[in-house]
């Protein structure tokens, strides 16, 4: 039932869905059969049926039976729970790293090689080891085919997860622990490949460079904006979101907080690289401090004229 | 006839203090007026928290926006969360039936301190005030769910202050009822009434007021730093500052799990009452459940890290958590097999009490299994923090406490009342409530394998099929709810007087008039050699 229902993409599914199967297997047994027999006696000793009861004050065998009996079935579920799990906190050495970069709400995926994905691009039988860092509140990164789960937590960034997929396709990746707002939104695919295609991919490094070539700088901004998740809290249309909307930005004037005080500045080049690089610096008014953090590091410098350019478009 | 309508006039409902009608009630000290100032309170908000439930399943009817924005839904679950768990679960039986029971049932005039007793509902009504403002005015309605988990929670820019601070003081309440019970159960017991001859419900009552007391303060130690955080960035959970947001976690849980067993526990107890009266025999087992109840009580506190298999905590950690948990299942079974037991050989009267403890068996058999899968290490990694630990914590808090809330409410309601409800309208309030409740709930466990989070606004259109059967479910259980309740009040008002022990109970609350008057007994009852709280022929 259980097996056939869910996809089965990873080394772990065997040993989490076996344990499903004991503990659900055993439960069922016990949910069924004790339900009947309530249902017997309540049918059996009605009063219409058995006017007179018969006082039975306990039974010290009876509670010796029923402690030990499901002490031991207990103790079975522990052990298949137990060791489905174990194999999970310890990565081979060889394994491909990943890091993966939470914050609210999208996650971010950089390779060795320094390529960054909004897609999460892994071989085919190649053990994958995933770095977790939370930029901002916990998240959790949730792969249901694979069976695997791990909170990141920021300040912790020691925390990983392994697996190796075993199935090609196009599987879910979630956030899994509350992280505010757009919490729903927070989700991403895992592509898995064949070692090959995942090579040729890994290694075209010209790919971004060409295709940015072919489009234009305003849809390059664009395309960027979107890979790192502007939009979850800016809109385009003109309403209020957790942050202010882009619509009509380039050029207005704004009241903004500085260092304590109110002013009023016109959103120029500059005023846009300083909300992407120290977003707390300039406040605008309404809006709440430290909601946004630095995109420092992850944005360079190129990227952010093409986000300019973009920007000057949506009026 | 006669004499019941004399009762009725002569009893605690009727008979005037210093003050009269609400004055005369907020003032009270008799626990029994307390005690339905908690009901009626409870009540309210359970109602308040239900239309937000139903708010929450009519939303995720469909993918996309249905009713209501992301930020909406979310202050809409964290509320929902808020009032369920702390303004209705877990003072729940305790503060109702305990307050109004525990004294009647042990031979005693009142609890040991009347008035802390009635402080500990103004406390109840002060937190709850506190939360509701936090709710309508101020910078937006919280929206971290009812765990307030760092560091969202002082990330947000939500109106968060308030609402820890009325959770604080809901603490208090708690810690003061609890308080109150083990004084009385140690020092108020009638003459010939030892500790092997208290009832079931008393005695799970007395485990229960020890969590409260032991277990409450590390919550409210929490909140505490919480808020100093928010308001002064002292750094002990801001991940920024040096700080560590898993401490938070587990001492939030430290409290929150063992909250589990405070509301779990006295549900046991009004069902161990409610089976040996239906089938008119001996408790099965009465000194094994005793024992259960304390070794619940006990390993209830060493379990709490199973909330957290996820968060990154040491392997040695997981499993002996593991483990633990899967001991506190045992003796949780033990009870199952001694219900299940009494009604063997039994007489047993088909009554709406009875068909409430007997749903409650098998829904609570389904919430304790389902703990199983979440116990375990290698499950608990896929459905934790999905659909399914939403349908197995509803199995166990609203279908263990609330099916029993719903058995207790209709096996003492003519004590309270001393009049009788329309039982036909009470059976099929009961029928509609139970189909409503398994379809509302049960698609979530498959949701949960399928893998959908929980707390999610919007989800992918593989899930739709199954929300729709939850949210029906949601619609027949509002039905049942209604029917229960419309049939109730009519009944205090105008149902049939009752004679003092319509189910021919043997526990000490029966002994006396229905409604009881102001002081209980006229004399304080000895308990013989021979009586026993199970004594039936």
């Amino acid at each position: 039932m259980y097996n056939t229902e869910i996809t089965q993409a990873s080394n772990f599914v065997k040993g989490v869905d076996t344990a499903f199967l004991v503990i659900m297997g055993i439960s069922f047994v016990f949910l069924l059969g004790l339900t009947a027999v309530m249902l017997y006696f309540i049918y059996r000793y009605n009063r219409k049926r058995h006017p007179k009861p018969i006082q039975i004050e306990g039974s010290t065998r009876l509670e010796i039976v029923w402690t030990v009996i499901p002490l031991v079935l207990v103790m079975v579920m522990f052990y298949y729970g137990w060791a489905g799990w174990k194999p999970m906190g310890k990565p081979p050495k060889d394994a491909m790293e990943v890091t993966v970069i939470g914050r609210m709400w999208n996650f971010i995926f950089e390779y060795e090689n320094g390529r960054k994905t909004d897609t999460l691009y892994l071989p085919k039988d190649q053990a994958v080891k995933l770095n977790l860092v939370a930029l901002d509140v916990i998240h959790s990164v949730y792969i249901p085919a694979f069976r695997v789960k791990q909170d990141m937590v920021p300040g912790k960034d020691n925390t990983f997860m392994w697996f190796i997929p075993q199935r090609e396709g196009t599987f879910e990746l979630y956030c899994t622990e509350y992280c505010g707002l757009n919490h729903s939104y927070m989700f991403n695919y895992v592509k898995v490949m064949e070692s090959e295609a995942f090579n040729t991919w890994y290694s075209d490094t010209t790919a971004v460079a060409a295709s940015a070539e072919i489009e234009s700088a305003t849809a390059a901004g664009r395309r960027i904006m979107q890979s790192i998740g502007c939009f979850a809290c800016h809109s385009l249309d003109g309403s209020k979101l957790v942050g202010p909307t882009f619509k009509g930005l380039y050029g207005s004037e704004r009241t903004v907080t500085s260092g304590g005080s109110k002013k009023v500045v016109t959103a120029d080049d500059e005023y846009i690289r300083k909300a992407i690089f120290e977003p707390d610096a300039e406040l605008v008014e309404g809006f709440g401090r430290g909601l946004m953090l630095s995109y420092r590091g992850q944005l360079s410098e190129d990227d952010i004229l093409l986000i300019i350019e973009y920007l000057k478009t949506v009026q | 006839m006669q004499e019941s309508q004399s009762a009725i006039q002569a009893s605690y409902l009727r008979t005037p203090g210093r003050f009269k009608g609400f004055l005369g009630w907020v003032t009270s000290t008799d626990h029994k007026r307390i005690g339905l100032l908690y009901l009626y309170s409870i009540a309210t908000m359970f109602f308040v928290g239900m239309l937000l439930g139903l708010a929450m399943k009519l939303e995720l009817v469909a993918p996309g926006k249905t009713l209501m924005e992301a930020r909406d839904y979310n202050a809409t679950f964290t509320v929902h969360g808020v009032i369920m768990i702390f303004m209705v679960v877990i003072p729940g039986l305790p503060a109702v039936f305990g307050n109004f029971l525990l004294p009647l049932m042990i031979g005693a005039r009142d609890v040991a301190f009347p008035r802390i007793n009635l402080l500990s509902w103004y406390f109840y009504v002060a937190g709850v005030v506190l939360i509701l403002i936090a709710l309508l005015f101020g910078p937006g309605t919280p929206d971290t769910g009812w765990t307030f988990y760092a560091p969202y929670s002082f990330k947000t820019g939500t109106n968060m202050l308030p609402a820890i601070f009325g959770a604080f003081i809901l603490g208090f309440s708690s810690i003061l009822t609890g308080l109150n019970f083990i004084v009385t159960i140690h020092r108020m017991r009638a003459p010939g009434m030892g500790w092997m001859k208290l009832p079931m419900f008393a005695w799970t009552l007395y485990g229960t007021a020890w969590i409260q007391l032991l277990a409450t303060p590390v919550v409210g130690i929490t909140l505490v730093l919480v808020a100093l955080e928010r308001l002064f960035g002292i750094g002990v959970f801001d991940p920024a500052l040096g700080g560590d947001p898993i401490l938070y976690q587990h001492l939030f849980w430290i409290y929150s799990h063992p909250a589990v067993y405070i509301m779990i526990l006295p549900a046991m107890g009004a069902v161990s009452e409610i089976i040996p009266t239906f089938a008119q025999k001996q408790l099965f087992g009465y000194k094994a459940l005793i024992l259960s109840t304390m070794a619940i009580a006990f390993v209830g506190y060493l379990v709490w890290g199973h909330h957290m298999f996820t968060a990154g905590m040491s392997g040695t950690a997981q499993y002996a958590f593991s483990l633990l948990t899967f001991l506190v299942a045992i003796p949780s079974a033990i009870k199952v097999f001694n219900w299940i037991s009494t009604m063997y050989k039994g007489s047993i009267n088909m009554q709406t009490p009875f068909y409430w403890a007997a749903s409650f068996i098998f829904v609570f058999m389904i919430g304790g299994f389902s703990g199983l899968v979440l116990g375990s290490l290698a499950t608990n990694i896929h459905v934790h923090d999905t659909g399914f630990v939403v349908a197995h914590f509803h199995y166990i808090v609203f279908g263990g406490v609330g099916y029993s809330f719903m058995a207790a409410i209709h096996y003492w309601f003519p004590k309270i009342y001393g009049r009788m409800y329309d039982s036909h309208w009470a059976n099929i309030g009961w029928i509609l409530f139970f189909v409503g409740f398994v379809s509302l709930y049960t698609p979530m466990f498959w949701l949960g394998m399928k893998g959908m989070p929980r707390r999610y606004y919007d989800y992918l259109p593989e899930f739709h099929g199954a929300n729709i059967l939850s949210t029906f479910g949601s619609w027949i259980l509002a039905m049942g709810f209604i029917v229960i309740v419309f049939n109730l009040i009519r009944a205090a008002r105008s149902g049939p007087p009752v004679g003092p022990n319509p189910w021919n109970g043997k526990t000490m609350e029966w002994m006396v008039p229905s409604p009881p008057p102001v002081e209980n007994f006229e004399e304080i009852p000895v308990v013989g050699e021979n009586d026993g709280p199970y004594n039936y022929e």
